[in-house]
Order: C-alpha cells, then sequence, then structure tokens
C-alpha cells in the first residue's frame, strides 16, 4: 500500500509527518516498509536518519546530437518538436539542440530521415537507497541543479521500491507535475494543513486536483492554535476527515530545526502515528497490496 | 526593476514578505509567480479587470472509433504512458508528456492532441498599484511557462503605468517555475529559516542563483527560534560572498496579521519585524546607486 504524504503550500509539515510517521510504524515489524522522499528538489528526509547507503544510480534522459554533415536541415526535427527544442535557420545553414528544452521523447529521432539525429545521455539527477533496518528502507529522489523538472526522478525512486509493502511517500509542495506524479500511485493521501488562510486556500487546491484524481485523502492539521477555525469549518462542509492534530509546540518546532524526530522525545506521538497508520490500513489498505 | 522573492524550502515566509515589501514600496506591480498556490490575492483583495487564458501542454486522446490496437504508440513512447489496459491500448493522462509522437506515427491517425485550456491569469488593481496572478488549473503541467506569462504582463503594465518596481513572489523549490521567475531579474532575496531542513535547501537555492547574473540576498526568518542554526546559515553566506540581508524573529502577530487579511507594515507598524523589512527593502533599492 502506498500512503502520500502532501500540501498544495509548502512548508507545513510533510516531512515532519512523513519521517515520524515512518520512524514509528518501522519499528513495527511491517515487511518491506519504504520511505521515499520524492521532494526531488529539495530533499531531506534524510537529514532526520542515518542510514547506509545501499546503492546510488544516475536517472538519465537521451538529447539529440545533430550530424551536421548528415544534416540537410530540411527542418523535419524542429517541426515534430513539441517543446521547441531545436532551433533552425536553413537559410544560415544553423541547427542547434536546446537541452535545457528537450524532453528526451525522441520525436526528431523518428523524424530525420537523413540519419543525422543520434542520442546521448544526460543525467537528471540521482537516486539514492539506505538501509534502515532489517525491513525498512529509504529511498531518495534528488534532481540536478539546474534541471528542469524532477518528475523522471521521482517516477524513478517510486519504481525503486518495487511496489510492494508499506510505501510512505514524501510529495514535493503544489500541484502541478511533480505533485501529480507522487500521488498518482498512492492508494490514500494525507495532505498536511496549516489553519491559516493561506494554508487552507492551497488545501483546497490539493483537494480538488485529487478529486480529479478519485484519491482518498484526509488531514492533519499542523501548528494547530496557531490560526483560525475556517479550515474546520471547510474539512466539516466537505466531510474529510482530520486524522491528527499536530499543536504549534516550541519543543517540536526545535526538535526538526535540529533534524531530530520529535516522536522519540515525545513518546505518546509514536503510538498517535501508529494508530492513524493502522486505520488508514484497514480502510484502504486492500485495493493493492 | 524587478526583486523576487524565494525560499527554496516552503513555509518559511515568502508570501508575507514579498507582501511587506509591496506595502512598504510607493507605487509597485506585484506579480504572483508561486502559481500552483497563489496567496496574495487574499491579503490584497484585488479588483478584477482582466483575464486570459493559459494554454499549459498538449494531451494526447485515442479516438477508438479509429484505433485497431496495433500498439506501434506503446513501442514509442518513452514516458511510459501509453499500455494495454485489459488488451486495449490505453493512455495515462498523468504520466503523457505532450510530445505528440504518438500521434505523429499512428498509422490509423486515431490520436489527437488536446490543449490544457483550465489555467487563468489574472491582472487586477490593489491597494498599493497592480496585480497580476496566474492560477494554475488543478494537476496542470509546465508551469514555468505561465510563470513567464505573468511576468511579462507585469512589465508591460510597469512600462504603460510608468511605475519602476515589481516585486516577485516566487514558488518553492529549484526546479522549472523557479528558473521561470529568476531568469533576468536584478535582485533576488532568498527567505530561510533557521534548520537543517532550511540551510540544506538554501545552499541548493543559493546555487541555482549563482547560474544566473543577478544580486542574491538572504533573509533568515523565525530566526530565534534556532539561533545557533541562524549563525551557521550566516556565515554560510559570507564564507559565499551572498549578501546577508537580515535576521526576522519569530512573532506569532504575524501569523494574526494574515489572518486579518492585512500585511505585516499594515497590522504591525511600530514592531521591530516592520522596522528591519523596512530597512532590508532600502538596502535593496539603493544596492549600486
Amino acid at each position: 500500500m502506498k500512503i502520500a504524504i502532501a500540501s498544495g503550500k509548502g512548508g507545513t509539515g510533510k516531512t515532519l509527518v512523513s519521517t515520524n510517521l515512518f520512524y514509528s510504524i518501522s519499528k513495527q515489524n511491517i515487511k518491506n516498509c519504504f520511505l521515499v522522499d520524492c521532494d526531488a528538489e529539495e530533499p531531506n528526509d534524510m537529514i532526520f536518519f542515518k542510514g547506509k547507503v545501499e546503492k546510488t544510480f544516475d536517472v538519465n534522459q537521451k538529447v539529440p546530437v545533430i550530424n551536421e554533415s548528415k544534416c540537410t536541415y530540411c527542418g523535419k526535427c524542429h517541426e515534430f518538436c513539441n517543446y521547441n527544442a531545436i532551433f533552425i535557420l536553413p537559410s544560415a545553414k544553423i541547427i542547434k539542440v536546446i537541452e535545457d528544452l528537450c524532453h528526451g521523447c525522441g520525436a526528431c529521432s523518428v523524424a530525420c530521415k537523413f540519419d543525422a539525429i543520434s542520442e546521448k545521455e544526460v543525467s537528471l539527477g540521482t537516486i539514492s537507497r539506505f538501509y534502515f533496518n532489517k525491513s525498512s528502507t529509504i529511498v531518495e529522489a534528488k534532481m540536478k541543479i539546474g534541471v528542469m523538472s524532477p518528475v523522471p526522478v521521482i517516477k524513478a525512486a517510486v519504481k525503486e521500491t518495487g511496489n510492494e509493502g508499506i510505501i510512505i511517500l514524501d510529495s514535493p509542495p503544489g500541484t502541478s507535475c511533480p505533485f501529480i506524479q507522487t500521488v498518482a500511485t498512492a492508494d490514500y493521501v494525507i495532505l498536511v494543513t496549516e489553519p491559516t488562510p493561506f494554508g487552507l486556500s492551497d488545501l483546497k487546491q490539493s483537494v480538488d486536483t485529487l478529486k480529479t484524481m478519485n484519491k482518498p485523502c484526509g488531514v492533519i492539521i499542523n501548528r494547530s492554535g496557531l490560526g483560525g477555525n475556517e479550515i474546520y469549518d471547510y474539512l466539516n462542509q466537505c466531510n474529510i476527515p482530520i486524522l491528527m492534530e499536530i499543536p504549534f509546540d516550541k519543543e517540536i518546532a526545535s526538535h526538526y530545526s535540529k533534524g531530530e524526530l520529535f516522536v522519540k522525545y515525545k513518546k505518546e506521538w509514536e503510538q498517535h502515528f501508529i494508530s492513524m497508520f493502522n486505520s488508514i490500513v484497514e480502510k484502504y489498505g486492500n485495493s493493492s497490496n | 526593476m524587478e526583486i523576487a522573492v524565494i525560499s527554496g524550502k516552503g513555509g518559511t515566509g515568502k508570501s508575507s514578505i514579498s507582501a511587506a515589501f509591496a506595502t512598504l514600496s510607493d507605487k509597485v506591480i506585484l506579480a504572483d509567480c508561486d502559481v500552483d498556490a497563489a496567496n496574495l490575492y487574499i491579503l490584497f483583495n484585488p479588483t478584477h479587470e482582466e483575464e486570459q487564458i493559459y494554454i499549459g501542454g498538449q494531451k494526447a486522446i485515442i479516438d477508438y472509433s479509429k484505433c485497431y490496437n496495433c500498439g506501434l504508440c506503446v513501442s514509442y513512447c518513452r514516458f511510459d504512458a501509453i499500455s494495454f489496459v485489459n488488451s486495449k491500448v490505453t493512455i495515462s493522462e498523468v504520466s503523457c508528456d505532450g510530445c505528440k509522437l504518438c500521434s505523429r506515427i499512428c498509422p490509423a491517425n486515431a490520436i489527437s492532441m488536446v490543449n490544457s485550456d483550465k489555467s487563468l491569469m489574472y491582472t487586477g488593481t490593489f491597494r498599493n498599484g497592480k496585480m497580476v496572478y496566474g492560477r494554475l488549473a488543478p494537476g496542470e503541467e509546465n508551469s514555468g511557462k505561465l510563470v513567464n506569462m505573468v511576468r511579462d504582463k507585469a512589465k508591460t503594465i510597469a512600462e504603460a503605468e510608468n511605475i519602476e518596481t515589481i516585486i516577485i513572489d516566487g514558488p518553492p523549490g529549484i526546479g522549472c517555475p523557479v528558473i521561470s521567475t529568476i531568469t533576468g531579474v536584478e535582485h533576488v532575496v532568498i527567505v530561510t529559516e533557521p534548520s537543517m531542513s532550511g540551510l540544506n535547501d538554501l545552499q541548493r537555492t543559493i546555487e541555482i542563483c549563482s547560474k544566473f547574473n543577478l544580486t542574491t540576498w538572504v533573509i533568515i526568518n523565525k530566526s530565534d527560534l534556532n539561533p545557533e542554526i541562524s549563525n551557521k546559515i550566516q556565515e554560510f553566506c559570507l564564507s559565499h560572498n551572498i549578501n546577508f540581508l537580515c535576521r526576522l524573529p519569530f512573532d506569532p502577530e504575524v501569523v494574526k496579521a494574515m489572518i486579518n487579511k492585512k500585511t505585516i507594515p499594515e497590522y504591525m507598524p511600530d514592531y521591530e519585524i516592520n522596522k528591519l523589512l523596512k530597512n532590508a527593502l532600502n538596502i535593496i533599492m539603493n544596492y549600486g546607486r
């Protein structure tokens, strides 16, 4: 079963929830327990754990290379490219691949009738797999700085779990492609929010997106007490369950800031996370493994 | 002059700080480029003057009255978006990248491309000037393109109305919408917080900024939550020749300002935090003069 931890607004506590949840359940002797850090632009989960790297590998994308001695400047590749990644000026015999815009779809190679296009691999980022305990593993997706989209790296990280067991996906913020790619494979989504007007506005956007994707979800309100009541009215109206409330607490904030798991210091929270997890698995865990 | 406020890590206070900068300027154009989670309209309640449709990308769809299930498209698709589901060729909307190759090679002409046109860009007037903001439809991709559209519009208005300053509220992360936000701006203000995650994300954000010809500034928000890490961040900036702007204190009143739909200068003009923000904006505006 895959559970994604997501939020429209950044900084609401996705990583706090993912890491503390994973730590709590990893002691439960569940076979194949994974935490996948899908926030490939800014991965932070490994700040909270010490783990031995089991393996690490690059995620590559193919990019065209034009052999100008064979190129006739016919412009067919430019026409086939839906991303404007090939610049061509036939009169001056200039053709250039703009690698930053290329998505590696291969359409230009198909278009070229003169065998002038070959491909090379460029790295988009790395996947690292960490041993946590004998049944638990952490997978980290890390996008290379300067790369446009984290999506291929996220895809590869999720694939690395083998899709079996209990998989916690720490999602990137927002509601666009990196988020979609992460929650697309999830059986359940936990949305983490805060009780502020910004938090509520972004929560609504996330809920609407999940509705179009037919994904069941519940909400964790983080830093509760530090905001208003509008969010409770909204959740009540939409029939979305509140799975947990984490109060604003300088002690929790302090542990987080130092890269520590707060469940280690506030033991009662470990049980809160386990109970929440069990009730989600009971209700939604049968749809897949 | 364009000043972009970004953060790497989400939830550090980017939007509250850009809103404060906007209020502290006499006449300003405010561009909300956090198109996944545009929130500034909540504080400023701008008039609704113009609305433009944004075409994000394309998705492939199959016309099953023409498709004879040959599966050629399955073998060409590099995004694992086309597969046989119950022995029928099926396109996954989530995975489709919009490259159009399947549509081009389909021998039955059964695949066409549809535009994603559910996202909108709005322009309006607010109490300190003009505001442009995008609203990305749920699940939409290519938010970098929408960021470009918002910035272009902001620049056009700035010229027409003879307004000098454009404040850009940017998205979290370091991927395509961030790159679109900072390309060509004069100043980038990175808002961070004193946590190990904040520091980790700051380092990646500074690295992406260093690829562009711009002046980078750093603000530590909620700095007293962990003075030790705040010191580390400040030292990091010093040793990397990054202009350090200021430390802002953690103040629950900032949340109250937001709940009352007011900016920091409006809600708490005599507080220390407002003086620090005023001074910070002055330093940026007078830099190099």
